[in-house]
């Protein structure tokens, strides 16, 4: 079971959290023109990276919050967390 | 029957306490402090089952979690629990125990018939044999299979015990209790930090409990004792016995699994049977010691032969003479510190030495003791069929490869010793990458990925003065960088015997002309000539021989036999064991229960019951409830002796001719507040939000991105800046996480707040022509009139003192309102409304009349809304606005979404007006079309319609909207129905909606 820092409460175990998917995905700007490629590439197209990737979580058993964790898929070790709406450097 | 087999004297048993158990039916003594395996072997019992594929008679070959054999039913308290290791099993009072894969006893085996059909049974089996012909599969070969193998039989009763699950931080965790686990434990306790060391035996100690050792001027076992002893006191330590860890997963988490009461008879009141701990530790460090290896030779797996550190431990922990003519057959010094025991205990032991001229401190006091020692000897097989009679022995040549003239010798028992495998399972787990160690033939842990430290013996370390100083200075260093506390502690003083180099030989060849089973698995009843036909069908990857010939997939993961099929393969393949490379260990280490597992998430506890407030009401008034998510709901009011379907009717009923009343606490509902909710709710619904107005509710679908819709409800605008949105009962958990996604990823800038207020409210329906009189007679103060409180419309009152939302909301289609009060008020509202219901023939509704309501009504809900439609689907497509953008509008324009076929809802009659159609049904134009019959639509909901006294139906179907009046079959293959059916409108009861605005 994974051990997440949570930005906002701490270290907390795995069963505390829901998996939201990757988190370098941006929806697109309401009211503007997007081509089909561009909406599946938002709504369906996804990596499946093996190695480091950015993803959602949400702190659904505690602060309700959602964060960005920077986790490695394969090794499940988890670099950095970061809260929603810091910006990931 | 008298403990022949015990010695005098000597032991950890309590000699004062005799319990009486029964082995097969039969009457035996023991002591407290024996297992189930020393009991039994002290009775001189030795054959204890038959093997899994051939019934070859099994008896005791290890004395703890590494045995293969010794499996056994357990009967305790009324109770029976199958794959029990006798090794491990404590003896209590009137302990019961049966032998496995014995049919029909273990004397007497038909399985053994297997023996003489080896043929029948090669590497492979399950995939070669029994596949021909198939009509024989059932009927013959699986019976034949289920009878004569298996490891027991499962209780098919409720389990009455108890098990618990508990959750746990440390600095350090530590498995195993031998002198690494005890040196370690000890140095980090004195630097304050928090430790848990656990042991899976119930006597802490490990292999001091055995061996013949000094350290610090006391026995090893005195020293054990005296540091378990100061270690209890400190209250930063947690000690376990009978508790072992057998899992190591991500970030440091481990799993401990606790026999609470496996040890008594009965458990005892408010105690678990056993207690799982999850323990998530800044550091690990595993002393989990090491399991002797078998060397392998014919007819290895006879009943007597065993390990003999196995040997050594039944003698010196329970007092037990495994033989009392043994022969000890090693490759190493361990076989002699057997033989010394037995020596010790007047038993005169010959030893057999693979070896040429071994020389050390060991073996000189092995010969001080006249031990009569033979050298470049091995056994050839052991002779004898339910019990080792004699031994097949001659020299051997230097290469290994010769034997030399057969001699036939009498012993009773035969103690094996082919050195020492490391037990790295935990290490592995973790992600530790092994490494093989060249000088003691076996692999160790390599690069750690986890914070763990594999010490002492699992670390591949035999000397006892290099793991105590290996491991006072882990356990040190450790705890320092955690608590930043150095009591440098001294380390005490080894006294040991030195050993010498073991002799890198582990299978005895097979002499001219005979051809004995030589096995590597013993519980999987594996040999070396399976593991050679495996190789030479083509078999490369280790991973796909263990698969091939099931070596070391038993229960037991191949404690002892892994190393030496890794050899095999090797030496067949002329690769070196670290080529060949190690299978994959997974956890559990060993067995554990799955009620362990389960934890006390069971029946009623698998998940809370939530309760309305007005629940004690329904209790009182009849209702039959049902789950609805982890909600109870009143599914129908019993009358007499209604049925489900009579109730429903007659309620459903009473709403359209009358009133009713319906408990709709269990909707979701979130409190939208903010300056910018407005705006939230434009772009989360689909339809328009930003010119409704204060006192005002409105029905919005909302869509997932992908167009989907995800739910339905109504919000209402309850002042400038705050609106109660309902969500249906199922969606409520998943709709607040996604307006939070929105608002704290996606559009962070809208000032907006949401919080579940479900509980809050507790919440009645009132519905039916009546309804608005009742309203009236609730609320005497308010205009409740069709101008006053219009359709949507929402207003506050008074009612009798408590104060009360009223929104004028439909789902009946009914002229309908729902009163919301606090929870606390909800009983009241609720027996209010029925007082003053009385006027107008009020009666409640269950859920069973509110879907007959919806769907004669065509409204669609769960069952519609079902994770595969789009608003169009579901004639929802009037509120799709045109002009501003919402979640998943883009997805809409998808070609397969705006085809001109669509799927949509429509309503379904069956042609003969009678029978029901059952939900699941497919649409098919012609019931006698070939399979697989296109599938036009399925039926999502079905109900008896009260307004026409007819079934009714609702349906999802292609091309939908062209369809109605056209003559379809809908097919219920599980329920062997073929309905002829017209399709028609989803609105089959008042299809202008004029009810709910009259
Ligand atoms: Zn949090």
């Amino acid at each position: 079971m994974l051990y997440i820092n949570c930005p906002h409460c701490g270290m907390r175990s795995q069963n505390e959290f829901s998996y939201g998917g990757d988190a370098s995905v941006k929806r697109p700007e309401l009211n503007k023109e997007v081509s089909d490629q561009e909406w599946d590439d938002f709504v369906y197209n996804r990596k499946s990276l093996r190695g480091k990737h950015l993803e959602l979580w949400q702190h659904i058993s505690g602060c309700r919050q959602w964060i960005k964790v920077e986790r490695d898929t394969s090794t499940h070790e988890i670099f950095r967390t970061f809260k929603a709406n810091e910006e990931v450097a | 029957m008298s403990q022949a087999f015990r010695i005098g004297y000597g032991g950890l048993v309590n000699r004062d306490k005799k319990l009486s158990f029964k082995f097969n039916g039969k009457s035996y003594f023991g002591y407290e402090g024996d297992t189930l395996a020393s009991a039994l072997l002290a009775n001189g019992v030795h054959l204890v089952g038959r093997s899994f594929k051939y019934h070859r008679p099994r008896g005791f070959f290890g004395a703890g979690v590494d045995e293969p054999y010794a499996i056994v039913q357990l009967y305790r308290n009324g109770e029976t629990e199958p794959n029990i290791k006798a090794t491990e099993q404590e003896l209590f009072e009137g302990l019961e125990a049966k032998s496995v894969n014995c049919w029909p006893s273990v004397n007497f085996d038909i399985g053994a018939i297997n023996n003489f059909l080896k043929i029948f049974l090669p590497a492979g089996f399950y995939y070669k044999t029994f596949m021909w012909p198939k009509s024989f599969w059932y009927r013959i070969y699986e019976p034949f299979i289920r009878k004569a193998a298996g490891l027991g039989v499962v209780s098919t009763k409720h389990d009455n015990e108890r098990y618990e699950h508990k959750y746990e931080y440390c600095d350090l965790l530590i498995a195993g209790s031998g002198p690494s686990g005890l040196s370690s434990a000890y140095a980090a306790a004195k630097n304050g930090a928090s430790v848990i060391l656990a042991e899976d035996k119930p006597r802490f100690g490990g292999s001091l409990l055995t061996s013949d050792v000094n350290i610090g001027n006391q026995s090893g076992k005195d020293w054990a004792e005296g540091i378990i002893a100061e270690l209890k006191t400190m209250p930063n330590v947690v000690v376990k016995n009978r508790s072992q860890i057998f899992g190591y997963y991500d970030h440091n988490m481990l799993v401990m699994s606790e026999k609470v009461s496996d040890h008594l008879p009965k458990t005892k009141k408010y105690h678990p049977n056993k207690r799982l701990w999850y323990i998530r530790a800044k550091e690990v460090l595993i002393s989990s010691g090491s399991i002797e290896r078998p060397i392998v030779f014919g007819n290895n797996d006879t009943p007597g032969v065993m390990l003999s550190s196995a040997a050594k431990e039944y003698l010196k922990v329970y007092g037990v003479l495994v033989g009392k003519k043994p022969l000890v057959f090693t490759n190493n010094d361990s076989g002699y510190e057997t033989a010394i025991e037995f020596k010790k205990h007047g038993v005169d032991p010959i030893v057999l030495d693979s070896r040429k001229n071994p020389k050390s401190e060991i073996i000189d006091e092995a010969k001080n003791l006249a031990i009569n020692i033979k050298n470049s000897y091995v056994v050839v097989a052991a002779q004898g069929y339910k019990k080792v009679k004699r031994a097949d022995i001659a020299s051997i040549s230097d290469d290994k490869k010769q034997l030399g003239k057969i001699e036939s010798i009498n012993c009773d028992c035969i103690c094996v010793s082919g050195f020492w495998t490391p037990t790295i399972h935990l290490a592995s787990q973790s992600g530790n990458k092994t490494k093989f160690k060249e000088e003691i033939d076996a692999f160790v842990p390599g690069v750690s990925k986890q914070n763990e430290t594999t010490l002492g013996s699992a670390n591949g370390v035999f000397s006892l003065d290099e793991t105590l100083k290996t491991s006072f200075a882990a356990g040190s260093e450790l705890s320092k960088k955690i608590t930043k506390n150095d009591n440098n502690i001294a380390i005490p003083n080894v006294v040991e015997k030195k050993s010498s180099q073991h002799d890198k030989f582990w299978c005895v060849p097979l002499p001219k002309g005979k051809n004995y089973k030589r096995f590597l698995d013993f519980q999987n009843d594996v040999a070396v000539s399976d593991i050679e036909i495996a190789l030479r069908e083509g078999y490369r990857s280790i991973e796909h021989v263990k698969r091939y010939t099931t070596l070391g997939m038993a229960t037991d993961q191949g404690k002892t036999s892994n190393l030496n099929g890794l050899q095999l393969v090797s030496e067949i393949e002329n690769k070196v064991v670290p080529a060949v490379g190690h299978t994959t260990f997974r956890p559990p280490y060993t067995p554990v229960s799955i009620g362990a597992i389960v934890g006390r998430e069971v029946g009623k506890h698998s998940k809370p019951t939530r309760k309305s407030p007005m629940h004690s009401w329904h209790e009182k008034n009849n209702a039959v409830f049902v789950d609805a998510g982890v909600w109870l709901r009143p599914r129908f009011y019993k009358r007499g002796n209604e049925t489900l379907f009579e109730a429903s009717k007659r309620e459903a009923k009473n709403v359209r001719t009358n009133v009713g009343v319906c408990d709709v606490t269990t909707l979701g509902k979130i409190d939208v507040k903010g300056p910018d909710a407005a705006e939230l709710l434009n772009r989360v619904y689909t339809n328009a939000w930003l010119k409704l107005p204060v006192g005002k509710a409105r029905y919005g679908v909302m869509l997932r991105e992908d167009g989907i819709v995800m739910d339905d409800g109504t919000t209402t605008r309850i002042s400038e800046n705050h609106y109660h949105m309902t969500t249906t009962t199922a969606q409520a958990a998943n709709v607040l996480s996604h307006l939070e996604y929105y608002l704290q990823l996606v559009w962070p800038d809208l000032n907006v707040n949401v919080v579940s207020t479900t509980e809050q409210w507790a919440g009645a329906a009132i519905a039916g022509p009546k309804s608005r009189d009742l309203l009236q007679k609730l609320f005497p103060n308010l205009n409740v009139s069709n101008e006053g409180l219009p359709f949507m419309g929402y207003m506050e009152g008074d009612l009798f003192g408590v104060k009360a939302r009223i929104f004028r909301i439909s789902f009946s289609g009914e002229l309908a309102y729902e009163v919301n009060v606090e929870s606390d008020n909800g009983n009241f509202m609720w027996e209010k409304i029925m007082e003053v219901g009385e006027d107008f023939e009020i009666q409640p509704y269950g859920t069973e009349a509110l879907s007959t309501l919806r769907i004669e009504m065509g409204h669609v809900a769960g069952s519609e809304l079902d994770g595969r439609t789009i608003p169009y689907d579901n004639a929802l497509e009037g509120l799709v606005s045109k002009k501003k953008d919402f979640i998943g509008k883009r997805s809409l324009l998808r070609s397969a979404f705006t085809a001109e076929d669509r799927q949509r809802i429509v309503g379904v009659v069956p042609l003969d007006k009678k029978t029901s159609i059952p939900e699941g049904s497919h649409l098919v134009k012609d019931a006698k079309a070939p399979l697989p019959n296109p599938k036009l639509g399925h039926i999502s909901a079905s109900c008896w319609s009260v307004e026409y006294d007819n079934p009714f139906s609702l349906a999802i179907l292609k091309n939908g909207k062209n369809m109605i009046g056209e003559k379809l079959f809908a097919m219920s293959p599980l329920k062997n129905k073929v309905i002829p059916v017209e399709i028609v409108s989803s609105h089959y009861v008042d299809p202008k909606g004029e009810r709910v605005r009259s």
